[in-house]
């Protein structure tokens, strides 16, 4: 098993995401994760799915995918040629003693702190998947009171993208 | 021109060159029926909403029209469930409208209010809940040109009744674009060739067709490239008809419940040709595991079903019938005498002589002599269970669509319905239900449809008392051990039929079969023969 980025390209349109999701449910591929936003493109938006599977479900995924009449170009990343990102936010247990060696992690990750309490500290962080799983692993010791992560979202680099139209390069 | 969210579908419809629909009325879609009112539309009242679907697939089936199904909201679009899941299962096109409660009490669980875009998502090929009276036109257009290319399937158009009143200017729209749909029709040449190449150096090639080559209309060119390459043909139980019946290269039906010589072939084949066909789990047995000495080529209009159960060496992604033209332009067949006198002779020393001293009637038997009374163009539909095997196996389809069933998803209920479409769309043609007790009462109420339409329709029951195909099931995988499979109370199917008006007899014995036969395709009017059937008689 290993993990596939497909971007793909849908119809800004309701119930499209449920069509996405459903897809995934009813042919029991193992979706890793799923974020969605709208593009330069108001009326189209970009789905990034992570999702864990052999050579045989990738092949499937794209082709019972390009099956929705709402999708409209699906492309799999090669983790070479493109750029992926996940956000998280992280709330942790803070203590006055263990205050600064919170801080200090969070400085190394390159993370933020963008909300404090008596008790506790909130990180946003940002990078790959793996980075932010890696500063999950390091709070943890503190205690995690509460985590949201949005999923990967990728692109391609330099002078590829993918468009709605015909003319991509 | 002004016209309401209804008379926009009644006009649409008409535009879309539908004639006949089939429905059931309630309050949420009352619009629509009044706007039919006004209409040159033919609408044939079922007895179920169910039955409305499967008569609408039947009608495609045989017309190669969408067909058109109408319910309310509610139970009534439940009630469509089933078979929008069988047309999707056997890619039927159809378009399917379901009024839904007023718009803005959507989400509020009111009277009679059911998500069915919802609950249709995963068996639809695509669904629309109409939000805005303007959009109505477009989207009609759309389900319809959605139904009907690329991999045919059905489409669901859910219209709230405050969209059903609302007022528009009404213009139908000429072009569709949608932009993530665009199916692919020519096979790709340089893959064509490789067939053309793989067929000139095979020993023992052997087509196996499907369902998609009736879709394609391309029956024809299938039997025209058969013969030219002298290649053996088994068809998948969707597939029946797509060579005909009594062609000396038909090896007839694959797969767990298929014909001896038609696996045979399938076993020991070095080039297997699959066309149109999907390769389900009853045709491979397990999954994955078909042909596996041989290599295999694919030709479908739906790229994902192309590896989806086997492994292809050659695939091709088109229309079935623009494919054969391509391919029947540069093949020249290879040397398959001995491999074919090997799989004729099989199909010659196998071919069942029929036993008649098997108790009761022997369904084989009735099969038989109506496939040798009835002409090329008879129809036959069929119901769900060893009914449905009996029948696959021993009619002789001498034509593309003269053989109607539930093939993916094999629904109990579906054989006298579709019957209805089919001799809608084709009254001029024999129609025959083949029907097992347990399904027959699935649909019985469909009589009264028959009745009302004055239809002419041949229906075989073969009564074994039994929910045949389970108790046989139960049989051989759980030793005998019988349950809930006795059909104890049956009604009387002789007096059923009389008190709808239509003529019947039953018959308990193979002597019996010739002369009754007979009586059932010389009359007039709907005709039930019921055929007492061994409940131990084995499905092949
Ligand atoms: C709607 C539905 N329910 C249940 C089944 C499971 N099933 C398959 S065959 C069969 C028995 C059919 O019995 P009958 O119609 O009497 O036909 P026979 O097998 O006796 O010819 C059943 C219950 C089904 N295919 N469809």
């Amino acid at each position: 098993m290993a993990k596939h980025t497909l971007s793909v390209l849908v119809e800004n349109r309701s119930g499209v995401l449920s069509r996405v999701s459903g897809l995934f449910s009813r042919r029991g591929f193992n979706i890793d994760s799923l974020a969605v936003g709208v593009t330069e493109d108001p009326e189209v938006s970009r789905m990034t799915i992570v999702v864990d599977g052999d050579d045989y479900t990738v092949e499937q995924v794209n082709k019972q995918l390009n099956k929705l009449i709402d999708v409209i170009k699906i492309r799999t990343l090669e983790p070479s040629e493109s750029v992926s990102r996940e956000l998280a936010l992280i709330k942790v247990n803070a203590t006055p003693a263990n205050r600064t060696e919170i801080m200090q992690i969070v400085e190394i990750f390159r993370a933020k702190i963008v909300d404090v309490s008596k008790n506790t500290l909130t990180v946003e962080a940002s990078g790959t998947n793996e980075k932010v799983t890696a500063l999950e692993d390091m709070l943890r010791q503190f205690g995690i009171k509460e985590i949201v992560r949005t999923g990967t979202i990728a692109i391609e680099r330099g002078n590829k993208y993918i468009k709605a139209g015909n003319n991509e390069e | 021109m002004k016209l309401t969210g209804a008379q926009v579908m009644v006009k649409s419809l008409e535009l879309e060159g539908i004639s006949t629909l089939f429905g059931y009325p309630g309050a949420a879609i009352s619009p629509f029926y009044d706007a039919l009112l006004d209409s040159t539309l033919t609408h044939i009242l079922t007895r179920n909403e169910q039955g409305a679907a499967h008569a609408a697939s039947g009608y495609s089936r045989v017309t190669g029209k969408v067909g058109v199904c109408v319910s309310t909201s509610g139970p009534g679009a439940t009630n469509l469930i089933t078979g929008i899941a069988t047309a999707y299962s056997d890619s039927i096109p159809l378009v399917a409208i379901t009024g839904q409660v007023q718009s803005d009490l959507i989400g509020r669980d009111v009277f009679q209010e059911a998500d069915i875009t919802g609950a249709t998502e995963p068996f639809c090929k695509h669904n629309y809940l109409v939000k805005d009276v303007r959009e109505l036109p477009r989207i009609i257009k759309e389900a319809f040109h959605i139904a009907a290319t690329g991999r045919p399937g059905p489409v669901v158009i859910d219209v709230p009744i405050d969209i059903q009143t609302q007022e528009i200017d009404f213009k139908y729209p000429k072009e569709i674009e949608i932009r993530g749909y665009k199916p692919n029709y020519k096979g790709h040449p340089q893959q064509i060739k490789k067939i053309a190449e793989a067929i000139s150096i095979a020993k023992s090639p052997l087509i196996c067709a499907g369902g998609g080559v009736i879709t394609a209309k391309a029956s024809d060119l299938l039997t025209k490239f058969a013969e030219k390459c002298g290649i053996p043909v088994v068809t998948t139980l969707m597939g029946i008809g797509t060579i005909p019946g009594d062609h000396s290269l038909n090896l007839g039906m694959l797969g767990s419940h298929g014909v001896y010589c038609a696996n045979y072939a399938v076993n020991n084949t070095d080039l297997l040709i699959l066309i149109g066909a999907r390769v389900g789990d009853r045709a491979l047995g397990t999954t994955g595991k078909i042909a596996q000495k041989a290599k295999i080529i694919h030709i479908d209009i739906d790229p994902a079903e192309i590896g989806k159960n086997v492994s292809t060496s050659i695939p091709v992604v088109g229309d079935v019938r623009l494919v054969l033209e391509d391919l029947l332009e540069i093949v020249k067949g290879g040397d398959t005498k001995q491999w074919l006198s090997m799989v004729l002779e099989t199909k010659q020393t196998r071919k069942k002589t029929i036993d008649i001293q098997t108790k009761n009637v022997n369904p084989r038997l009735v099969i038989d002599s109506l496939s040798q009374k009835l002409s090329a163009d008879a129809i036959m539909t069929t119901e769900v269970g060893q009914n449905q095997i009996w029948a696959a196996n021993s009619f002789i389809a001498r034509k593309a669509g003269a053989f109607i069933t539930s093939g993916g998803l094999g629904t109990m209920g579906y054989g006298l319905p579709a019957a209805i479409g089919v001799k809608k769309g084709k009254p001029e043609s024999t129609v025959v239900v083949v029907a097992g007790d347990g399904s027959f009462q699935m649909s019985m109420p469909e009589l009264g449809t028959i009745k009302q339409e004055g239809l002419a329709i041949k229906i075989i029951i073969f009564n074994n008392s039994r929910l045949g195909m389970v108790r046989e099931l139960q049989k051989n995988r759980h030793n005998g051990r019988y349950s809930q499979v006795y059909l104890d109370s049956n009604p009387d199917f002789v007096k059923l039929a009389e008190a709808y008006g239509f003529s019947a007899e039953r018959i308990t014995d193979n002597s019996q079969v010739d002369s009754a036969l007979d009586r059932l395709l010389a009359d007039d009017k709907t005709y039930i023969l019921e055929c007492i059937v061994d409940p131990e008689e084995a499905t092949v």
